[in-house]
């Protein structure tokens, strides 16, 4: 499955209180919590941002709060992945678990820059910069984390194997 | 090679004799948590599965707490659906209000976290438990959905760093000093993806509130889980409140860590978390003393982080008989029903009201800017929780410094940061 949009950057430590404040956690609803996207960071990025864009960030994306609503406003927000130097576990799970892309990619974090246009292959795990000319690579999943990734996060995973066991 | 306490907690519940690093797993939880937030993320997720029942009605938790009593509409449909859940699914530790708390305060209270124990929460604070000998770590809702239906959950067996502690801690200074410090040194990723296992001969003489304070904020640093030895201590505050068994998991003196820091802290100051982080690579985190003068217009004590007896009974030792600076709110949040009530039976809570501070009923509120002490635009607050990124309190331009009790207590009768030295008497 390949990707095309606009990347947008941002440093370190972007924290889960920043990408959907707690203010905006008595729902769930993921268009609601879509429209406060990254709010504290950059309040205008909901309407800057096109669906497809890519966020592109340094490490340690995602630190803070267990939160799954953060994820979730990225997904509903419309961005097609996120790439980073490294992410904050539990939003590691979380990504993987609901089905937002997201590759841990050193060099790519480092070298692409804010409105480059960038394309991502995630069954090769490569991050092409179209303005710059340039490709990275993405570390790979492990194989358990491609089976969640490909039955279609981890409830399906459950439904398929473990649900018959749960009944 | 031997093998870490944190290790052998998950090769025993993967039903495996040896586990290692980077590995992955599939472990057997002992207990599962949810809150008003996250679980009714999980209960949509859980219908997905098809299970008709959950794993075990007896090993799975719901605490509403970040918003209750409910704070508006919104919150009040999330915790009716908490309390509609628990009753579908027959669960048997959902806790209402008024007979409940802030979750990692409460789930040790009651006894449901033990020694030796998988426990897996739907929050990052679950790390708490750690304090107890017990592996708990923070997961999101989905696998809290999962963990509901199979009793399992999908792990990366950590590597561990080993964090000693030499020393005897200095008047005031309290494990969260330690655990501020500690973050200050390796960074909020210096523990990414790690168990951070905390000893050394300032530990022993930590209490357990101390050291639920120190587990509670291994996150913080990235971590997957904090851990501390079993001891005579972990062990009689087990034993007053469970009599189901357990099981000690000792790290063996072979086993491999990818890191051992080793500190002095006998001279350690108590330590205070500069906005917007309290990340070392910022020096946001320094001694009281350099940050003293800095004014400041509302003090929280309280939340999953230093909500505890111990806490409380700091600060009324610094309250008592003075009162809050003119300039400034004190809130204060015990962090169970039962500390609350404890807290009255000692006297606290009239000398916290006649300080002038507000005492409420437990809840994380503030903490997460959620409620019950948000901040305006421009405020400056210091408190005893866990965290002060940007809005985290409130407003985003707002300011939050990360303290203990001692100094925030002291803080509000100077109005402005201040060492717990120049409010103590006597």
């Amino acid at each position: 499955m390949a990707y095309q949009g606009t990347a947008w950057k941002y440093g370190d430590d972007i924290n889960t209180d920043v990408i959907i404040p707690a203010r905006y956690l008595n729902t769930s609803e993921a268009k609601e919590l879509a429209r406060h996207c990254l709010e504290d960071l950059d309040a205008a990025f909901v309407k800057k941002m096109r669906p497809g864009d890519i966020i592109v960030a340094g490490s340690n994306f995602g630190c803070g709060s267990s939160r799954e609503h953060a994820p979730l406003a990225i997904k509903a927000a419309g961005i097609s992945c996120v790439i980073a130097r490294s992410f904050a576990r539990i939003f590691y799970r979380n990504a993987i678990n609901i089905g937002l892309p997201i590759l841990e990619a050193g060099e790519a974090a480092e070298r692409i820059q804010d409105s480059d246009r960038v394309e991502v292959d995630l069954e090769k795990g490569e991050i092409r910069n179209l303005t710059r000319g340039e490709i990275y690579h993405a570390r790979p999943f492990p194989d358990f984390m491609r089976e969640l990734i490909t039955a279609g996060g981890l409830i399906n995973y459950v439904r398929e194997r473990a649900g018959g066991a749960a009944q | 090679m031997g093998m870490t306490s944190t290790e052998k907690i998950l090769a025993a519940h993967a039903g495996k004799k040896v586990v290692e690093p980077g590995e992955l797993i599939q472990a057997r939880v002992d207990l599962v948590l949810g809150n008003d937030i996250t679980a009714p993320l999980a209960f949509a997720e859980f219908e997905k599965t098809g299970a008709k029942r959950v794993f075990d009605r007896d090993k799975i938790v719901l605490v509403a707490d970040h918003f209750v009593p409910n704070k508006d509409i919104k919150s009040a449909e999330q915790a009716k659906e908490m309390r509609e859940f628990a009753r579908k699914y027959d669960i048997t530790h959902y806790f209402e209000v008024g007979r409940s708390g802030i979750e990692h305060a409460l789930l040790p209270e009651k006894g449901l976290v033990g020694p030796g124990d998988l426990v897996i929460g739907a929050d990052s604070h679950t790390c708490t438990y750690g304090a107890l000998g017990a592996f708990s770590t923070g997961v999101g809702s989905t696998d809290m959905a999962a963990a509901m239906a199979t009793g399992q959950v999908w792990l990366k067996v950590p590597e561990s760093s080993k964090f000693i502690y030499h020393g005897s801690l200095s008047p005031w200074v309290s494990g969260k000093d330690l655990i501020l410090f500690t973050i200050g040194q390796i960074g909020v990723d210096g523990a990414l993806y790690q168990a951070m296992e905390f000893t050394g001969s300032a530990i022993d003489q930590l209490s357990m509130d101390g050291r639920f304070t120190m587990a509670n904020m291994a996150v913080e640093a990235g971590g997957k889980n904090g851990i501390f030895q079993a001891d005579h201590k972990s062990l009689e505050y087990f034993w007053a409140r469970s009599s189901r068994p357990y099981q000690v998991f000792p790290s063996d003196p072979d086993a491999s860590y990818s890191n051992i820091f080793e500190f002095d802290v006998s001279r350690l100051e108590p330590q205070v978390a500069a906005p917007h982080s309290p990340d070392g690579k910022k020096n946001n985190v320094r001694g009281v003393s350099e940050l003293s003068g800095q004014t400041i217009d509302q003090v929280v004590i309280g939340s999953c982080t230093n909500g505890r007896m111990e806490d409380l009974r700091v600060a009324a030792s610094l309250l008592r008989g003075q009162k809050v600076s003119p300039n400034l709110r004190l809130i204060i949040l015990p962090g169970t029903q039962e500390i609350y009530l404890q807290a009255m039976r000692e006297g606290l809570v009239e000398i916290f009201i006649e300080a002038g501070a507000v005492v409420s009923t437990p809840t994380c509120g503030p903490c997460l800017g959620g409620y019950m002490g948000v901040l305006a635009r421009g405020e400056r607050a210091i408190a005893t929780t866990n965290r002060n990124f940007v809005g985290r309190m409130g407003h985003p331009e707002s300011f939050l410094y990360l303290a203990g009790p001692a100094v925030a207590a002291a803080t509000a009768v100077k109005g402005r940061i201040a060492a717990p030295q120049e409010v103590a008497q006597g």
